[in-house]
């Protein structure tokens, strides 16, 4: 039960604090599952973050994982309700104040203010992954190549997470 | 700013349910948003293209997933709080079906030389992938040297002091806020 809490205490914390989506917390994730609670290593949570890349709908549902391993299937519940609902919660309210915020000159600023600031954070996000991700000139080649590829055509990325696990399993061994 | 247009239009909750949850198990790639105008806006003409753009500001503003968000804001306007519900969860079931079979099965088989080959390349790819999107997000975003200033000095907080994120935000969101506050061009318009 205690291990539930622990997992309700972690994800709910990251969930009001994913500014600009769950990247944003990445590393704050890390942190606190792998180094503070011991729940995954560093491979189990890039392994596990990446898995998430395969998933439909939402690509931050792999937090449902975690707390599999956890605590079972209470846990997944636990870390996926914990990860969601206060963020949707805090959405809808504000959601449906939104018409009456319209006209307030300080959301404008809260909008230009927290979008680099959301950038900044994914970017943290991304330095995590790939810290953990890259870790031979192999790796650095596919990562590369998926960034480049991103860049320059517009492909369906689950594709690429594929493609990436084949060239990963012929050149890793 | 926005003018909400028309009157709302009514859906049957298990109607939103079946069709989020088509969505939640059809959006491979991430890019939600990409599928949810494709079926809301276009094939069900639930919201116009207006309501959506209102509906992504919100939920970019809030914390949280934008999918997620986006599904709530627009389930509750369509039938109030059951609405929001059913969006949410027929967003988030299939694909987290998905991530717990995948968990097992990297669970009983993750420590196997083939599947910590295939997961190198995967993790490898899925670091290419979020570096793109964030570099994308970046160019829409960052339009100004303070804006780049925000982004370093944010990152540098988290990747190199690795400060905690909730000290992170306390420090430089309210600075960012503040760089940006309503400045009086006009007369004061009071509250």
């Amino acid at each position: 039960m205690s291990k539930i809490l622990d997992l309700i205490g972690v994800f709910s914390l990251l969930s009001v604090l994913a500014v600009g989506g769950g990247a944003a917390v990445l590393p704050e994730m890390k942190k606190l599952t792998e180094g503070e609670h011991h729940w995954v290593t560093e491979s189990q949570f890039v392994h596990i973050y990446s898995l998430g890349q395969l998933a439909p709908g939402p690509n931050m549902l792999m937090v449902a994982v975690i707390g599999q391993y956890v605590a079972g299937w209470a846990g997944a519940l636990a870390a996926l309700a914990a990860f969601l609902l206060p963020a949707t919660a805090l959405t809808w309210g504000v959601g449906r104040l939104w018409e009456r915020l319209a006209g307030w000159p300080w959301l404008d600023a809260i909008q230009r203010g927290l979008g680099p600031v959301s950038i900044g954070l994914a970017l943290s996000g991304a330095i995590t992954v790939a810290k953990a991700a890259v870790f031979n000139i192999t790796t650095l080649l596919l990562a590369v190549a998926v960034l480049a590829i991103l860049l320059i055509r517009h492909v369906n990325p689950a594709y690429l997470i594929l493609a990436s696990g084949v060239l990963g399993a012929l050149l890793l061994r | 700013m926005v003018n909400k247009p028309a009157a709302p239009v009514h859906v049957g909750v298990a109607d939103i349910f079946s069709t989020f949850l088509l969505i939640g198990a059809t959006s491979f790639g991430g890019g939600v948003v990409a599928y949810l105008r494709e079926n809301l806006v276009g094939g069900r003409k639930w919201l116009d293209d207006e309501e959506f753009v209102q509906v992504m500001e919100i939920s970019q503003t809030l914390p949280g997933l934008n999918a997620t968000n986006m599904s709530v804001i627009i389930g509750d306007r369509l039938a109030g709080v059951p609405g929001a519900v059913a969006a949410l969860v027929g967003m988030v079931v299939p694909g987290t079906l998905l991530m717990l079979a995948l968990g097992v099965l990297y669970a009983s088989h993750g420590n196997s030389p083939g599947a910590t080959a295939v997961l190198g390349g995967v993790a490898a790819g899925a670091a290419g992938l979020l570096t793109a999107t964030v570099l994308q997000l970046g160019r829409k975003v960052v339009g100004s040297a303070a804006d780049v200033v925000l982004v370093a000095v944010t990152c540098a907080a988290i990747s190199a002091l690795h400060l905690s994120l909730v000290t992170t935000l306390l420090i430089i969101g309210p600075l960012a806020v503040w760089w940006y506050r309503p400045r009086r061009a006009r007369a004061p318009a009071g509250s």
